[in-house]
C-alpha cells in the first residue's frame, strides 16, 4: 500500500474542494471496498478525504412521497429503516442479502454504488485486466468466468457489478445526486453506469471529483409490494451469481405495473425494461412471466461457463413474480 | 512540503485513551495488535472476508481490518479485552465457554464481539436476510437458529463450531439483559 | 520446604475421563488472552514480507533489489543471490522436506507462488509496500497446470502401497450381474485455517528461538536444526496456541524466512503470511479423478471392487493423495484392485489436508456404493451390510475392533431411515425438493512413539510436559483428563504444558494419531511417577519429582491388526431445482471410535469434521487460470468455506467401541467426521432430484445444468 495523506472532511464543499485540487485523491466512505483494493494494490491514491462525518446520514421522505437517502447512511441503517421496509421492501431485502452485519455497519450508500467488480482478475494485479490496466486484455473472457456477465458486456470486459442494493435501486428508478466544485447535479441510476464498450475502466457518469450526496427514490406505490431474491454459492456472506428485484401490482386480472431488475448479470444493475413491457397488461401467470424473462434474456451472450445464468434468471423471474401475484390475488 | 503520511492520534479503546502516531496505512486491527499489544482481536484475512477482527465501534460491530486507525479517532472502540467485567465473564463469553462454541479459538473473539452486536441489533428490531416478513409492522423476528445463523454468518469458523456457536448465542440471549454491547443500536426513527 | 503430595488413592476413584469438561485454555480463548503465533511483543522486532513468483515456470533473470533497499524502513532483501545456504537432503519425522521450504537456494521457478525474495523492514506497512514494489524479472517458460482424468503422462508412484490387488478384477466384473463404472472428481482444496501462518525468530543467548503456530513443535525444531545445520539442542520452537492447522502447519516458508532474516540481521524478525500467500505456499489437497468399477451379484455381494485414483503433484516431489486406501478396509470382494496414479505438473506441491485420502476417496467409494444399491434395487445400508468383512479384505489381519454396522443401526434408528421411500424426486416442500442419503466412514487409528514427563510438584499439583499440539482438537484438555485419571487426582490439580520443543520428541497433531500417541506417553509417565511416589516417603522436594517416558517400546509390542475407527453418516438436503441451491437440512453421524475422553470437545471435533464434509460437498474449490497458472480468487471470498448459515443442526454421537488389546483404548477422532459426508450429501441430492452428481462441489450451476439436461431444455 502506497503512503497517503488523510483528511477528515466536515462539510461537503470542503470535501469537494480537496478532491478538485488533487486528482490523486479519493473519497473514503466506509472503506470496505477501497481499503481492501488499496491493500491489494489495485487502488493507489495519494490522498484520502474521509467523508464519513459529513452531514449526509439521514433518510427523509420527500414532498412528493418518495424517499431521499443520504450518501453516508450505512447499509445497516438503510435496511433497518421503517420507511424503507414498508415502502421499498425489496431494497431492504437486497441490502440485507449483501455482505455481513459488520460490513453493512461500515458500508455507505454512496460507496455501495461505486464499489468495484469482484472479478478475480481485476483484484489480482499480476494478471491482465482491461478494467484495472486498460489495454492489457480481458483474462476472464477466455479464463474463469463462471460468475461473469451475460448482458451488456463486451469483448473488452465481462465483469459484473457486485451490488445487491443497486439492483433494487435500479428497479425503483433511483436518482443519484452529487456535488462538484462547479455545483450540484443529478443523474438517473439508469444512466449512472456507462456502457462497457472498449472503456471498461470508465465506470460511471459522475464528473471527476464528484461526491455522491444522496440517492432519491421517487414515489412508487408498486414498490410496497416488492421482493428481492439472491442466489449465491453459499447461503450467506457471498456475492450473487444471479439475483432479481421484482415489484408487481395486479388489477382486474392483469399486470398493471411491474418493476424488474437483475443482479450479477452485467457491469451494472440490470433494469429489465423489455420484460416489463412484455408483462404490462398481461395476465399474471407463469407462462407470461417466462415469456417476459425470455424476451429480456434474448439479448444474452453467454460464455462457456456462465450459460446457466440464463435459466437461473428466467426461473427467478417466474418464481418471484408468481409469489407476488399469488399474494396480490389472495 | 509533502503532506503528512502519518498522524498523532488518540484512540479510545475499552474506555482508555491511547495516544500514538500512526502511519495512515495502519488499520485499526494492526494498531491494536502491533502497537497497543491488544492481540485478542485476530487477523484472519485482512480483507473483510472472515470476521475474525470484529470489534465494536460506537457500539456497532465492524471489521477492524478495513477500518483505518486514523479514521477511528474520536470513536469508542470495544475489543474482546473489554468485554468481561473484571474476572466475571460476559454471558456471551460464558455461553461460548460452557457450550464449546469454538475449537482453535482464533475466530472466537470476533464471534463473541459479533454476538454482542447481534443481540443488540435484534433488540433494536433490525431484520435480517433470514427474516420472512421485514415490514416494521411485523415486529422483531424470533431469534431462531436460522436468524442467529444468518446474523452470525459474517464470522467464519474453519473448525466448524457453528452448531455450538448458534447454541451459545441463543443461550446468551436468554441470559443477557439490557444492551449486550453497551452500544447505541437503536430502531431508526420512522 | 517440602510438602506431602501423594496421589490420593481414595475409595471413590476420580472419574475424569468420559465426563464433559470445558477446555482448560477456554477462558483465555474467550477473553482474548490466548496468544497465537504472531502475538508476542518484542522490542526491536523487524517484519519480513515474502515475494512470490507470478510466473508459473521459468527462471529469475533479475531482482530489482537496489530500488527497494532505498525505500523507507527497508532493512534487507533476501533472495537466491544472497540468502544463507541451507541443507535439503535430510529426512524429517514425516519424510523428506517440502521443497518449497528451501528458500532462495537457486534461480529456478518451478511453479506459481514460488518464494523468490523476502523484504525486511521496520514496520509491516513498509515491508509490504517494499515487497510489492520489488521488480522481479523472469525468463518465462511454457507451463502446464491442467489436471484431468485422461492425462496420458500419469504414472504409478514408486511407493509400496500405490497398488494393491487381490483376485482377477476383469474376470469378476465380467461375471457380475450388475456393474458400475463411473468416474468421480474432487477439486483442489485448501486448508484455510483461520489463523494465517506466522512465525517470529530470534537468536537468544546462542539459541535459535522460534515462536510459531504448528502441529508439532519438535517436528519443526528438528527440521530447522537440520536445514540450518544447527545442534538440535540449540533450537527451540514454541507453539502454545494454534489457530487451526488441518495439515498445513508444519515447516513452511515463513519460519525458514524468519530464521534467515533473524540470522542475517541479528534481531527478532516476524514473517506473517497474508491470506492470499497461505493459499500459495502452505500446501493444499490435490484435485482427484477417481474411477470406480464395482461388480455385484444380484443379492448385492461384491465380486469386484476397483478403485483407481489419480492426483497431481509438483515437478519437485511426488505426493500421493491416498484416495484408494479406504476401500481396502471397508468392503469385502472376491477381487480387489485399488491403485494410485500421479501426474507431474507445474503446480505447488500438495500436502496432507484433513483426512488425506479418505476425504476425497470416500466421495467416490460411497457415491458408487449408492449408485450400485440403486441399480440393485437394494437399500444402501443393506448393501454395505452384505459386504462387511470379518478380517482386513486385503491384509487378512483381524480388526482390533470394528462396529460399522452398529453405527448404521443406531444412525438409521435415530435418523428415521426405515421410513425412507427409496425412489427419487418424490418429496417437495414449497420450492424445495427433499432427499436423504447415507454413507460409511472409516479412518486409520494409528500411534507413534512420543515422550512425556510428569512432575509431582511440591505444592501438591502435577505438571505434564509433552511436545504435543492443540490445534483446536481439545488435546490439551483430553491429556489433562487422562493424566488426572492416571494419577487419580482431580483434573484441577493437573497442568498440562504443550507446544514446546524443549519437552522432547513427540508425534504431531496429525493423522488422527496425536491424542492417542500422547495419551500413551502421558499414561505411562504417570504410572511410573505413581510407582516412584509409592516407594518414597511422601516428601516432595522443591524441584518436584519427575518421571519421564518414551513409548517406542510399548508401541513395538502392540499386535499387528487392522486398527480403524468407523462411522455412519446421514444427511437430509433440500434442492431448489429452479435456482440450483442446495441446503443441508440436518446431519447425523454415529461413530465407533474407541473410548471418548471428553464428550464435550469430542462432539465438537466430530461435528466440525462433518461441517468440513458439508463444506467440501457444497463449496470448496480452488480454480486455476489456465493462461497464467494462477489460483483465481485466492481469498476467503473466492475460496468459499461453509458459513454459519450453511450449517444446520448437526448431531454427532458414538457407540461403545472397546479395543481390548489397546493400552489406552482410544482412537483418533480428528478426521473420521469428514469421511463420507460429501457422499451422503450427494446421495441425498440424488434422492431429492433424481440426478447423480459425480463432480464436487455441488454448485448451483451444476444442479441447474443437470435440471436443464433432465427436462431436455
Amino acid at each position: 500500500m502506497r503512503e497517503f495523506s488523510y483528511q477528515r472532511a466536515t462539510d461537503v464543499d470542503g470535501a469537494v474542494a480537496l478532491l478538485d485540487a488533487d486528482p490523486d485523491a479519493r473519497y473514503l466512505g466506509g472503506g470496505t471496498n477501497l481499503v481492501d483494493l488499496m491493500r491489494t494494490g489495485v487502488e493507489r491514491p495519494g490522498r484520502l478525504v474521509d467523508v464519513r462525518e459529513l452531514p449526509l446520514d439521514s433518510i427523509e421522505s420527500t414532498d412528493d412521497g418518495g424517499l431521499r437517502i443520504g450518501a453516508t447512511v450505512t447499509n445497516s441503517e438503510l435496511a433497518a429503516h421503517p420507511q424503507v421496509r414498508r415502502r421499498y421492501p425489496a431494497l431492504a431485502q437486497a441490502v440485507l442479502a449483501g455482505a455481513s452485519g459488520q460490513l453493512r455497519n461500515m458500508a455507505t450508500v454512496g460507496g455501495n454504488l461505486l464499489q468495484r467488480t469482484r472479478c478475480a482478475y481485476f483484484t489480482d494485479t499480476s494478471l491482465p485486466c482491461n478494467k484495472r490496466a486498460p489495454g492489457t486484455g480481458c483474462s476472464a473472457a477466455t479464463g474463469e468466468h463462471r460468475n461473469h456477465a451475460i448482458l451488456g458486456a463486451s469483448a473488452h470486459c465481462v465483469a459484473v457489478h457486485p451490488s445487491d442494493m443497486g439492483v433494487a435501486l435500479a428497479a425503483f428508478d433511483a436518482v443519484v445526486s452529487y456535488e462538484t466544485a462547479e455545483g450540484s447535479g443529478q443523474v438517473a441510476l439508469a444512466d449512472f453506469y456507462l456502457p462497457v464498450g472498449d472503456t471498461p475502466h470508465r465506470e460511471t457518469a459522475l464528473p471527476p471529483g464528484a461526491l455522491i450526496t444522496a440517492v432519491t427514490l421517487p414515489p412508487a406505490p408498486v414498490a410496497a409490494h416488492s421482493r428481492y431474491r439472491k442466489v449465491r454459492e453459499r447461503a450467506s456472506y457471498a456475492f450473487a451469481i444471479g439475483s432479481a428485484a421484482a415489484a408487481l401490482e395486479v388489477a382486474d386480472g392483469v399486470v398493471r405495473e411491474v418493476r424488474l431488475a437483475f443482479g450479477a448479470v452485467a457491469s451494472r444493475p440490470w433494469r429489465a425494461g423489455t420484460a416489463e413491457r412484455v408483462l404490462s397488461g398481461r395476465p399474471p401467470v407463469a407462462s407470461v412471466f417466462a415469456e417476459a424473462a425470455d424476451a429480456e434474456l434474448a439479448a444474452a451472450q453467454v460464455l462457456e461457463q456462465n450459460a446457466y445464468k440464463v435459466p437461473l434468471i428466467r426461473n427467478l423471474v417466474v418464481a418471484l413474480l408468481t409469489e407476488l401475484a399469488e399474494e396480490t390475488t389472495r | 512540503m509533502a503532506p503528512a503520511t502519518a498522524s498523532a492520534i488518540t484512540l479510545t479503546i475499552n474506555g482508555e485513551h491511547h495516544t500514538l502516531t500512526v502511519d495512515h496505512r495502519t488499520s485499526l486491527l494492526d494498531a491494536l495488535r502491533e502497537r497497543l499489544d491488544l492481540t485478542g482481536t485476530k487477523k484472519g484475512c485482512d480483507q473483510g472476508q472472515c470476521g475474525a477482527c470484529t470489534v465494536l465501534v460506537d457500539g456497532r460491530r465492524i471489521v477492524s481490518c478495513l477500518q483505518l486507525a486514523v479514521a477511528a479517532e474520536g470513536r469508542a472502540v470495544t475489543t474482546i479485552e473489554g468485554v468481561a467485567d473484571g474476572e466475571g465473564l460476559h454471558p456471551v463469553q460464558q455461553a461460548f465457554l460452557d457450550l464449546d462454541g469454538f475449537q482453535c479459538g482464533y475466530c472466537t473473539p470476533g464471534q463473541i464481539c459479533s454476538a454482542l452486536a447481534v443481540l443488540d441489533e435484534h433488540a433494536a428490531g433490525w431484520p435480517s436476510a433470514a427474516t420472512d416478513d421485514i415490514r416494521p409492522e411485523a415486529g422483531p423476528p424470533e431469534l431462531t437458529p436460522e436468524e442467529i445463523g444468518e446474523r452470525m454468518s459474517g464470522n467464519l469458523c474453519r473448525c466448524g463450531a457453528y452448531v455450538s456457536i448458534v447454541q451459545a448465542v441463543a443461550r446468551a440471549a436468554e441470559n443477557t439483559t439490557g444492551s449486550a454491547a453497551g452500544g447505541t443500536t437503536k430502531e431508526p426513527a420512522a | 520446604m517440602t510438602t506431602t503430595a501423594q496421589p490420593t488413592a481414595t475409595t471413590a476413584r476420580h472419574r475424569s475421563v468420559g465426563v464433559a469438561h470445558t477446555r482448560v485454555e477456554g477462558r483465555d480463548k474467550v477473553t482474548g488472552a490466548a496468544r497465537y503465533a504472531s502475538e508476542q511483543p518484542f522490542a526491536d522486532l523487524a517484519h519480513g514480507w515474502l515475494v512470490l513468483s507470478t510466473a508459473a515456470r521459468g527462471r529469475i533473470r533479475a531482482i530489482g533489489e537496489e530500488a527497494v533497499r532505498a525505500m523507507p524502513g527497508v532493512l534487507a532483501v533476501l533472495h537466491s543471490g544472497n540468502a544463507p545456504r541451507v541443507m535439503t537432503d535430510y529426512v524429517s519425522l514425516l519424510g523428506p522436506p517440502d521443497p518449497t521450504n528451501a528458500l532462495f537456494q537457486h534461480d529456478r521457478v518451478p511453479h506459481i507462488g514460488w518464494p523468490v525474495a523476502l523484504v525486511v523492514a521496520e514496520t509491516p506497512e513498509q515491508a509490504r509496500e517494499a515487497a510489492e514494489a520489488l521488480v522481479v524479472e523472469y525468463e518465462v517458460e511454457p507451463h502446464d497446470v491442467a489436471f484431468h482424468a485422461d492425462r496420458p503422462d500419469s504414472y504409478v508412484p514408486d511407493d509400496g502401497n500405490a497398488v494393491l490387488t487381490k483376485g482377477d478384477l476383469e474376470a469378476e466384473l465380467a461375471a457380475s450381474a450388475v456393474v458400475l463404472d463411473a468416474t468421480y472428481t474432487t477439486p483442489e482444496q485448501h486448508h484455510s485455517a483461520m489463523e494465517p501462518h506466522a512465525a517470529t525468530a530470534r537468536w537468544d543467548g546462542g539459541r535459535l528461538d522460534v515462536l510459531d503456530a504448528n502441529q508439532g513443535a519438535m517436528w519443526v525444531a528438528d527440521e530447522l536444526a537440520k536445514m540450518f545445520s544447527l545442534d538440535p539442542s540449540s533450537v527451540r520452537v514454541r507453539s502454545e496456541h494454534i489457530g487451526g492447522a488441518f495439515g498445513s502447519k508444519g515447516l513452511r516458508p515463513h519460519q525458514v524466512a524468519a530464521v534467515m532474516a533473524a540470522t542475517v540481521l541479528q534481531r527478532p524478525v516476524r514473517v506473517a503470511l497474508t491470506r492470499r500467500q497461505t493459499f500459495a505456499v502452505t500446501g493444499y489437497r490435490s484435485p482427484t479423478a477417481q474411477r470406480m468399477r464395482l461388480g455385484a451379484d444380484p443379492d448385492g455381494r461384491l465380486r469386484a471392487f476397483g478403485h483407481e485414483a489419480l492426483n497431481l503433484t509438483s515437478t519437485l516431489r511426488p505426493f500421493v493423495e491416498t484416495s484408494a486406501a479406504l476401500g481396502r478396509v471397508l468392503y469385502d470382494a472376491r477381487a480387489h484392485h485399488t491403485a494410485h496414479r500421479l501426474v507431474d505438473v507445474d503446480m505447488p506441491t500438495p500436502t496432507w489436508m484433513r483426512a488425506p485420502g479418505e476425504a476425497p476417496g470416500s466421495f467416490a467409494v460411497e457415491s458408487a456404493l449408492d449408485e450400485l444399491a440403486e441399480r440393485l434395487g437394494m437399500d444402501p445400508i443393506a448393501l454395505r451390510a452384505r459386504n462387511e468383512p470379518t478380517v482386513g479384505p486385503l491384509s487378512g489381519l483381524p480388526f482390533s475392533s470394528r462396529d460399522l454396522l452398529g453405527c448404521f443401526e443406531e444412525g438409521a434408528r435415530r435418523f428415521g431411515w426405515a421410513e425412507r421411500d427409496p425412489r427419487p424426486r418424490l418429496r417437495r416442500e414449497g420450492r424445495w425438493l427433499l432427499g436423504t442419503g447415507t454413507a460409511a466412514a472409516t479412518y486409520p487409528s494409528g500411534a507413534a512413539p512420543s515422550t512425556a514427563s510428569v512432575t509431582a510438584e511440591a505444592d501438591g499439583t502435577f505438571t505434564v510436559r509433552i511436545s504435543a499440539a492443540d490445534v483446536g482438537t481439545g488435546a490439551r484438555t483430553a491429556l489433562t483428563l487422562i493424566a488426572a485419571e492416571a494419577l487419580e487426582v482431580e483434573p484441577e490439580r493437573v497442568a498440562v504444558r504443550i507446544g514446546d520443543s524443549d519437552f522432547g520428541p513427540a508425534w504431531v497433531a496429525g493423522g488422527s494419531m496425536g491424542t492417542r500417541s500422547w495419551a500413551l506417553a502421558v499414561t505411562s509417565a504417570a504410572a511410573e511417577l505413581r510407582g516412584r511416589l509409592a516407594l518414597g516417603d511422601g516428601e516432595i522436594p522443591p524441584e518436584g519429582i519427575t518421571a519421564h517416558t518414551d513409548t517406542a517400546g510399548l508401541l513395538a509390542e502392540l499386535a499387528k491388526k487392522e486398527r480403524h475407527s468407523f462411522g455412519a453418516q446421514f444427511a437430509e438436503v433440500a434442492v431448489d431445482p429452479a435456482t440450483g441451491e442446495i441446503r443441508v437440512r440436518r446431519m447425523l453421524g454415529i461413530f465407533a471410535a474407541g473410548r471418548i475422553i471428553n464428550p464435550l470437545t469430542a462432539r465438537s471435533q466430530l461435528v466440525g469434521g462433518m461441517v468440513w464434509g458439508l463444506s467440501m460437498a457444497l463449496h470448496e474449490e480452488a480454480v486455476r487460470d489456465p493462461a497464467s497458472g494462477s489460483h483465481i480468487g485466492a481469498d476467503l471470498a473466492g475460496y468459499h468455506v461453509a458459513a454459519n448459515a450453511d450449517v444446520p443442526v448437526i448431531e454427532a454421537d458414538w457407540i461403545e467401541d472397546p479395543v481390548p488389546d489397546d493400552p489406552v483404548g482410544l482412537k483418533g477422532i480428528g478426521e473420521i467426521g469428514i469421511v463420507g459426508v460429501a457422499a451422503a450429501i450427494s446421495n441425498a441430492v440424488w434422492h431429492a432430484t433424481g440426478v447423480r452428481h459425480r463432480d464436487l462441489p455441488l454448485r448451483p450451476d451444476r444442479v441447474l445444468r443437470a435440471e436443464e439436461a433432465r427436462t431436455g431444455a
